[in-house]
């Protein structure tokens, strides 16, 4: 016998005679505490990543790319990871192209094996979109794309991604159903709730654990 | 030692400031280690600051107090209904995981599961593995093994990483180096990395940062554990706060996750109740930085992620605490740390002075089914029963009853059947086996009873001084000279 077959085996006795439980699933009690008027969702998501020192900013499906370009010279980066073959990537890259602005873009267009090591040493920005927000825990939620692939929202230390205001829900249990999460996942689907961080010294909090030291959400309240 | 935090970084410590030095090497007793560790100042005080700072934490995340009895409740029947159907749960958990792409393995020891890692380890000539938090791992002593086998196994969890670093065992389930102050970190990062002396935790942070990054990019597989298996899409759920998680599963060609046999849950909405009881409970945040979902390895068209996914499922005694309906209870855990927070005897004792992977209420809990009671005699009883981890446990197990339930099982005769644990009996003992039949004897028989009273009352100069470990710290019971019955006859003017 297999392990598994002792495994299942062993299981499978401890439990003869025994019918399985019913499933007693209390949807009001992952929904109702952690419903919101739609005016306050924003707020909410707002106020919860902004506890974690996550960045938010309010603007529009326009003017988002000023934004981003503001961001970066603020804090002296000339360099920025898009992705061109999405519309907000190809936004950006016509806006720098008619601005003249002296950013330099990197697109993910390889596997992560022939350029790995500028990925990691040597790209210190990205901007990625996102497929909506939660506003009971002021997270995002990402599903990697080949566009956009799973460590260009991780390696660089910082990250801008684009929320649109008509994407924000709830709570989890509304995305799972409003994108029916459980019909089919990608190979990798996350919530990120800001820059990444740890505590694990004497309980003090620092950011820039593993993943960005900084996150900015880009809020676009007419999309 | 734990100097105020310097405003500049210094480049030599402070007199006094020592690397961590709370060795959990165990040739002692766990009541040698318990002694020990309850007469150490600096430990007590840095597991105090951090039971308290856990504490106020997660009480900020439960102001609703009806929310979270009704939540508790959900959580407990989502995992018992798992658990009620798990053989099958298991075998569907695999079959949308293949699906996906990803190879399940099963071990029903640690050693099986060391193997299925080397193996695979072996398949891919691997030199450098990268671990992100693994409690299963730690069960297995995987990195012990992989080294012995010329495997270099780091951990990249900051905490973790700290723990390795100082040759130590984490003391504690969600934060490792819990036990450890910043000077001591700063010491450790100092001695072992030839970093300038800094306490500065953003600073020490980026050290570790800095020397971790040039690790994700150079190993060969990642290894993780798994908070919940999603039976019914095929995935592994991983939340954390660092990124190490993340990038343990993502940078590496392969990526080896390990796991216990009751983590999986049925279907993914299960996860909703039980991921806002889990990060609420551990570490008093609404959810962690990332919730990471993996459905499969990298696919053709994809750019990164290990062209690789394997899922350990590990045994390891887990089978025996499910036989029984009542320690089955105990795989309802989501290890959130919330029953060792909340212990005063963990609080007290550190995590290391228990001597094994999983400290605290939860450890005494589980760990005797892995070790089997002989070697985990002592953790049964090293409770008051005070009852605080039962009541703040996020799925309902009840830890004081189950404390109980292992005390019995200790005393049971070693052939008394049903056998439901490995090792019982470790503490029976004949002559109390029959000083407990006397007692009860005793006491069901009136007679008896009449005459011990006669002699207890009236002899009471009689009784010894010593009374075993009682008097130890109590003093010798004496028996009033008149019972309270008699007392009791004489005011009602009885005969
Ligand atoms: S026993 Fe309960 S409180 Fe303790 S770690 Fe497990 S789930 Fe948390």
């Amino acid at each position: 016998m297999s392990a598994k077959e002792r495994i299942l085996a062993k299981l499978g006795r401890s439990l003869a005679g025994t019918t399985p439980l019913a499933d007693d699933y209390d949807e009001a009690l992952v929904t109702a505490p952690w419903a919101y008027p739609p005016e306050q969702r924003i707020p909410r998501l707002r106020e919860l990543l902004e506890a974690v020192h996550g960045e938010t900013q309010l603007t529009t499906a326009a003017d988002w790319p000023a934004r981003v370009v503001e961001a970066l010279a603020k804090r002296g980066i000339d360099e920025l990871l898009i992705a061109p073959d999405t519309p907000h990537g190809q936004q950006f890259a016509g806006h720098v192209a008619e601005k003249a602005t002296a950013i330099r873009l990197k697109a993910y267009d390889r596997p992560v094996e022939e350029w790995k090591d500028e990925l990691f040493f040597n790209t210190p920005a990205s901007l990625t979109g996102t497929l909506g927000g939660i506003a009971a825990t002021g997270s995002l939620i990402m599903c990697p794309t080949t566009s956009e692939p799973r460590l260009m929202s991780l390696v660089p230390p910082l990250h801008i991604a684009l929320l649109k205001a008509s994407e924000v829900y709830d709570n989890l249990y509304t995305v799972l159903q409003a994108q029916a999460w459980a019909q089919g996942l990608p190979t990798n689907a996350l919530l990120v709730s800001g820059p990444s961080k740890t505590a694990d010294i004497q309980q003090t909090l620092a950011y820039g654990a593993h993943g960005p030291k900084e996150l900015i959400v880009l809020i676009l309240e007419d999309a | 030692m734990n100097a105020p935090a310097p405003t500049q970084a210094s480049t030599q410590p402070p007199s006094g400031a020592t690397a961590a030095t709370h060795a959990p090497a165990i040739p002692m007793t766990f009541k040698q280690r318990a002694h020990d560790a309850v007469h150490d100042k600096q430990l007590r005080k840095n597991f105090r600051g951090a039971m308290d700072f856990l504490m106020a934490k997660r009480a900020a995340q439960f102001p609703d107090g009806d929310e979270f009895e009704r939540l508790r409740t959900f959580g407990n029947h989502v995992r018992a209904r798992a658990l009620s159907k798990l053989p099958e749960l298991l075998e569907r958990l695999e079959t949308n995981l293949t699906r996906n792409g990803v190879k399940v393995h099963w071990a029903e020891t640690v050693d099986e599961a060391n193997a299925i890692v080397h193996d695979i380890v072996h398949a891919h000539e691997a030199k450098q593995v990268i671990k992100g938090k693994s409690m299963v791992s730690e069960e297995m002593e995987m990195n012990h093994y992989l080294e012995g086998h010329g495997v270099d196994c780091l951990e990249s969890d900051m905490g973790e990483f700290i723990v390795q670093l100082g040759k130590e065992k984490p003391s504690h389930i969600i934060m490792p180096a819990i036990h450890l102050n910043a000077g001591q970190v700063a010491s450790l990062f100092h001695d072992k990395l030839e970093v300038d002396y800094t306490e500065d935790v953003d600073r020490l942070i980026q050290i570790g940062r800095e020397t971790l990054r040039r690790k994700f990019f150079e190993a060969d597989i990642g290894v993780s554990g798994v908070n919940f298996a999603i039976a019914e899409t095929g995935s592994l759920l991983l939340v954390e706060n660092e990124g190490n998680g993340r990038m343990s599963t993502t940078v590496p060609p392969v990526h080896i996750a390990v796991t216990g046999i009751e983590k999986v849950v049925e279907n993914l909405r299960d996860v909703v109740p039980l991921l806002s009881l889990l990060t609420r409970s551990a570490t008093g945040q609404p959810i962690t930085t990332y919730v990471n979902v993996i459905s499969g390895p990298r696919k053709a068209e994809e750019l990164d992620g290990p062209q690789e996914v394997h899922l350990v499922l590990l045994d390891n005694g887990r089978s025996q605490a499910f036989a029984d309906s009542e320690l089955r209870q105990t795989l309802n855990c989501i290890r959130c740390g919330a029953c060792m927070n909340h212990c005063p005897v963990y609080t007290r004792i550190g995590g290391h002075a228990y001597g094994t992977v999983y400290p605290g209420p939860i450890g005494k809990i589980i760990t005797p089914h892995m070790l089997g009671l002989e070697e985990t005699k002592d953790l049964p009883s090293a409770s008051s029963l005070c009852g605080a981890c039962g009541e703040v446990c996020p799925v309902r197990i009840p830890i004081p009853a189950i404390l109980r339930r292992l005390r019995e099982e200790n005393v049971r005769a070693p052939d008394e059947a049903p056998k439901y644990m490995r090792g019982q009996g470790s503490k029976y003992s004949r002559t109390e086996g029959m000083a407990w039949k006397g007692w009860r004897l005793l006491n069901t028989s009136p007679r008896l009873y009449r005459v011990f009273k006669l002699a207890a009352t009236r002899l009471s100069a009689l009784t010894p001084p010593k009374l075993g470990p009682w008097t130890e710290h109590h003093s010798a019971p004496k028996a009033a000279p008149r019972s309270l019955h008699e007392l009791a006859r004489d005011h009602l003017g009885e005969d």
